[in-house]
């Protein structure tokens, strides 16, 4: 670590902001790449006052590693399996492949194709939609082909050759999970899976889970599928949600986005891009509700106002009538506080993005005694499910959409392998803040951690301040080079010690830019030590070297740093 | 480097010229510059589009970090603008509410041009908001959430007299907007709901088109892009050639002011007007369309037109009025073909006429040509042609056509065929009279006026044996023109 601080201080001329080396040779640098989580706010690793003891595990788990290299792990004695995975989708797919890797003998039960609906209906085969709406959309902007010097003539699409990419890709990646799991020699076990008792799960077909087997330990993770609220009717050709849009059947003229989240965002991306305009109905007063403000301002001035998109906020769709005889599909709007009749919307479609409802139906959660709150397991910090008098139930825990704590493909592997570690005794709390979240329109919008009124009201309850900096893509090179300098970065930390609470991207390829803000935060690098980390030159990742740079640490402000030396 | 920068600003608040004044003073000034007398009690400041650098000539409003009738203070971002260079953040140098924002975000400002009104109180909004509806209007009607109630009403013509009863009847809490909001809604209105899609909606707003005005040809009567640019393009452009036909002198007499010189080599894209054109042009390809063409003698009709020349009957209308009535006894012709499955069956007869004007062409329609005496068709056409000039063309005015016609007689052409717009069943192409040389019935050889008209149909609703129909009565009529005055 003093090596690669020296570096960038052996080379004065690119880093001209260096004082004289001794005051920033202090030790203080030495977090550069420590693992300083109570810097992030989580608990300590074992909370005092759980009551709950983890039990010792019969086995010595680094032995255990060694043999994993072979392949699946016996099990442990009197067990089928060390671990049995209900769900074969990311999420479950990630807990396997790190338990095969530490040596328990693993099955992962499916009930419907691997891959879940990442793979199969989510965020696999969009991206593939995606990317074709992205060069859509750059074919068609003449304006700024014209500014590169380019002339393209009348650019089109065939529907089903997108459809057949979207679906290829699905079918691609389904493919490299499943052999991946087999050759790790991860037991897949085709049926639907139910919680028998404890350390006990059946399966087969539905309604005739036929075939016990038992384990040590169970992880539920069985997804989510679309939440249609109710007075919306869905046929799947005119009304429909993303597991239909996905399979692009066909391009309507207008179709209506009932939900302005991420989903509907990419929705939108994507019907617009091949020519479809879209209407947006939001209940909540502003568009993109889940996103910080500024992104979600900004977001709405590149990503909506010059599409053929509009919009009407503030109203529930309360009723939705697909398209026949004739007819339109209509949607009638109410306003969300009032309940009062708005309006009257004939579309050609409507797709149904207003999230995701838990699938934990016939789990059998009723045999041990869980009450789902609306849907959703319960569990504490630890993934560990928490039964109907507040208890944890050993040996079961749950991960991914199914808890709900953040529905994201890749939090649910994340939770996924904090649990397997939990089970080979090293005890992991995840840090949800550090999980990256994207959502794949052109330009990618891509945030980790805190919005800045979440961390203004963090601030306020805890005595905090809270500082922002900026800055925008108009002044990247590379960004420019593209001719795609329309987006902004925003961080959002504490003056006091330079801890990051949240990073905020809007611009081209945001999704991968925010690695290194997710990062520093899971590894509670601060900012003052991440600003001296060297990004190549011209590339898009210099518009966070930027953003380290512009905010400004002061070490000494705070109390509870006093006696810590100052990096200026 | 940093790009998102705050920026105080020395010039944006001038508040000496910018001051204005309670509504006594403005009365003395006659209202000529009611905004020029100062008092001190009552301050409006102006807020400018600042110059953020050295390049700078307009800049555009990205966002309003405030809105109407928050409280400012000095030194807060109030709004954040977006030079040639970067984004930057506007600060205020003086305490106040924000009273009324005359550039609406997304839009562009020159530099030093007022983009918001500034009160130094509370109870000075509903004045500045007047201030601001009178004197922009740009503001006015930009969208629901836009809505100034109080202000609007105030504002137009007696300002003076209607300012105290805004600043009564207004609550004292600084958000008007409310009051508005709840009576705004269209679909709410009389059950008359307009449905557009969200890109004819845009291009509604920017192109400054009345979507009620528009008549919809989407799916299920809706309003699409198509249509108000369509509208947009007839409002926009104003007729070149409106002279009446069949005299050459008078159309080259009539000419548009000379457009910019062509320059060769270079590719120009379509104005607006021309793109829609390009769009129906193409789309006529998808109707199956036949010609069938006739020759007409005239002299009767030239005789009528003659004597009636100087009642102000023009040629236009009396061509017009003569193929209204053989329409009459051809409903058939006047009919067209809306979904490929059926026959529409068009209530009234309205002749479309087109017209060229400057880089692109307009189609008046005389409305229930049939049922209108030449007198009034006749005057009728030349409101028709004075409004287009004056790019006051309604939507209805120039898109209801059942039937259209186009002449180019005036010009010395023949004969030529017309391509049939979309959305009617037939058009009619005339040719200019000429004196021919014809046998006569009686076996001799004789001199007659003769025009040839060319008919394009849409042969999906309208058959050959129709439009040969139709173009037998026609030159009856025109052959013995009398009715046409009756």
């Amino acid at each position: 670590m003093q090596a690669s601080l020296s570096l960038s201080l052996s080379l004065p001329p690119a880093a001209p902001r260096s004082d004289p080396a001794p005051t920033v040779f202090r030790p203080s640098a030495l977090r550069f790449c420590g693992l300083r989580r109570e810097a992030l706010g989580l608990r300590p690793l074992r909370p005092a006052g759980s009551t709950w003891v983890f039990p010792s595990p019969a086995r010595t788990p680094s032995r255990k590693t060694v043999a994993a290299v072979s392949g699946n792990g016996s099990p442990s004695k009197g067990f089928d399996y060390d671990l049995v995975i209900i769900g074969a989708g990311v999420g479950g797919h990630g807990a396997a492949l790190h338990a095969v890797e530490k040596g328990l003998k693993t099955a992962i039960i499916e009930g419907d194709i691997v891959g879940g609906t990442c793979v199969n209906r989510g965020c696999v085969p969009s991206k593939a939609l995606l990317a074709v709406s992205g060069r859509m959309r750059e074919l068609q902007n003449e304006h700024h082909l014209k500014a590169l010097g380019l002339q393209v003539s009348s650019p089109g699409y065939d529907r089903q050759g997108v459809a057949d990419h979207a679906n290829n890709l699905a079918s691609k990646i389904r493919n490299n999970l499943t052999n991946s799991l087999k050759a790790l020699g991860v037991d897949i076990l085709t049926g639907v899976g139910t919680i028998a008792g404890t350390q006990k799960v059946k399966y087969g077909k539905v309604g005739f889970p036929d075939t016990e087997i038992t384990a040590k330990d169970i992880i539920i993770a069985t997804g989510s599928v679309p939440f249609v609220p109710n007075g919306i009717e869905v046929d799947g050709k005119t009304v429909f949600t993303s597991d239909h849009a996905l399979k692009l059947e066909w391009v309507p003229e207008w179709i209506a986005i009932v939900g302005s989240g991420y989903i509907g965002l990419e929705f939108s991306d994507v019907y617009s891009a091949l020519g479809s305009e879209v209407t947006f109905v939001e209940a909540l007063d502003q568009l993109m509700p889940g996103f910080d403000p500024e992104i979600g301002k900004l977001a709405q001035r590149v990503l909506i106002n010059p599409r053929k998109i509009d919009y009407h906020t503030g109203v529930f769709a309360k009723k939705i009538t697909p398209a026949k005889d004739g007819k339109p599909v209509l949607i009638e709007l109410i306003d969300a506080k009032t309940k009062e009749p708005k309006d009257t919307l004939e579309v050609d479609a409507a797709l149904i993005a207003t999230g995701r409802a838990p699938f934990t139906k016939g789990l059998g959660l009723e045999n041990i005694n869980i009450v789902t709150q609306r849907g959703f397991v319960p569990v504490n910090e630890r993934m560990q499910v928490i039964d109907a008098s507040g208890n944890l139930i050993p040996h079961l825990y749950c991960i991914g959409d199914a808890n709900g704590k953040m529905m994201l493909a890749h939090a649910a592997s994340a939770q996924g392998i904090s649990v397997v570690e939990q089970i080979g005794g090293r005890d992991n709390v995840l840090n949800h803040l550090s999980i990256p979240a994207a959502c794949f329109t052109h330009p990618e919008i891509s945030m980790v951690g805190m919005t800045e009124p979440q961390a203004r009201e963090k601030a306020q309850q805890e005595g905090f301040e809270v500082s922002v900096a900026k800055t925008s893509f108009k002044a990247n090179t590379k960004a420019l080079a593209e001719n795609e300098g329309e987006g902004l970065a925003k961080l959002i930390y504490r003056p006091d010690t330079g801890e990051i609470l949240g990073v905020h991207i809007l611009g081209m390829h945001a999704a991968d830019l925010i690695h290194e803000a997710s990062n520093a935060i899971a590894l509670g690098t601060r900012v003052q030590d991440i600003k001296f980390a060297v990004h190549a030159h011209p590339t898009l990742s210099e518009v966070l070297d930027e953003l380290f740079k512009s905010a400004k640490v002061n070490t000494g402000v705070s109390p509870s740093s006093v006696n810590e030396p100052v990096t200026v | 480097m940093a790009s998102l920068a705050n920026v105080h600003l020395g010039t944006p608040f001038l508040p000496s010229p910018a001051s204005l004044r309670g509504r006594s003073a403005a009365c003395g000034v006659g209202g000529v510059a009611p905004r020029r007398a100062p008092r001190i009690q009552a301050k409006i400041r102006e807020i400018f589009m600042p110059a953020l650098s050295s390049t700078m000539t307009e800049g555009k409003i990205v966002s309003w970090a405030k809105a109407e009738g928050d409280k400012l203070a000095k030194g807060e971002s109030v709004v954040v603008v977006e030079s040639d260079k970067a984004d930057m953040d506007v600060e205020t140098f003086y305490d106040g509410y924000l009273a009324a924002i005359m550039v609406e975000e997304g839009a562009v400002a020159a530099v030093g041009s007022a983009i918001a009104l500034l009160a130094e109180t509370e109870d000075e909004i509903p004045l500045a908001k007047s201030q601001a509806a009178s004197s922009s209007a740009t503001m006015a009607s930009d969208g629901p959430a836009a809505s100034r109630p109080v202000a609007d009403t105030a504002a137009p013509p007696s300002p003076l007299e209607t300012a105290p009863e805004a600043l009564s009847s207004s609550p004292p809490s600084s958000n008007f907007s409310p009051v508005a909001a709840s009576s705004a809604h269209p679909a709410s209105e009389g059950g008359q709901r307009t449905i557009a899609t969200p890109y004819a909606k845009k291009l509604a707003k920017d192109l400054k088109v009345e979507l009620g005005s528009v008549a919809g040809s989407g799916p299920m009567g809706r309003i699409v892009a198509k249509d108000v640019e369509v509208a947009a393009a007839a409002t926009a452009a104003a007729p070149v050639s409106t002279a009446p036909p069949k005299s050459v002198s008078n159309s080259s007499a009539v000419k548009a002011p000379a457009s910019p010189a062509i320059q060769l080599g270079t590719v120009v894209p379509f104005t607006t007007m021309q793109g829609a054109v390009s769009k129906n042009m193409v789309e006529s390809l998808s109707v199956p369309t036949f010609r069938v063409g006739y020759t007409i003698t005239t002299n009767a009709l030239d005789d009528l037109y003659k004597k009636i020349k100087s009642k102000g009957v023009t040629m236009t209308a009396l061509l017009a009025k003569a193929t209204a009535m053989a329409l009459m006894k051809h409903p058939i012709v006047n009919s067209s073909c809306r979904d490929g499955k059926s026959f529409t069956y068009n209530s009234s007869i309205n002749i479309a006429v087109a017209v060229a004007i400057d880089g692109g062409l307009i189609t008046p329609v005389l409305q229930d040509a049939d049922k209108v005496d030449i007198y009034s068709l006749s005057r009728k056409w030349k409101e028709l042609v004075d409004k287009a000039r004056a790019k006051q063309l309604q939507s209805h005015e120039y898109n209801t056509g059942t039937f259209t016609l186009s002449n180019l007689g005036m010009f010395g052409v023949d004969r030529f065929d017309a391509i049939l717009p979309p959305g009617t069943g037939a058009i009619m192409a005339v040719g200019a009279s000429q004196s021919t040389v014809v046998a006569t019935k009686d076996g001799r050889i004789g001199v007659k006026s003769q025009m040839q008209v060319n008919v394009t149909a849409d042969h999906r609703v309208i058959y050959g044996a129709d439009l040969a129909a139709f173009l037998q009565t026609l030159a009856k009529i025109i052959e013995d023109p009398k009715e046409l005055t009756l």
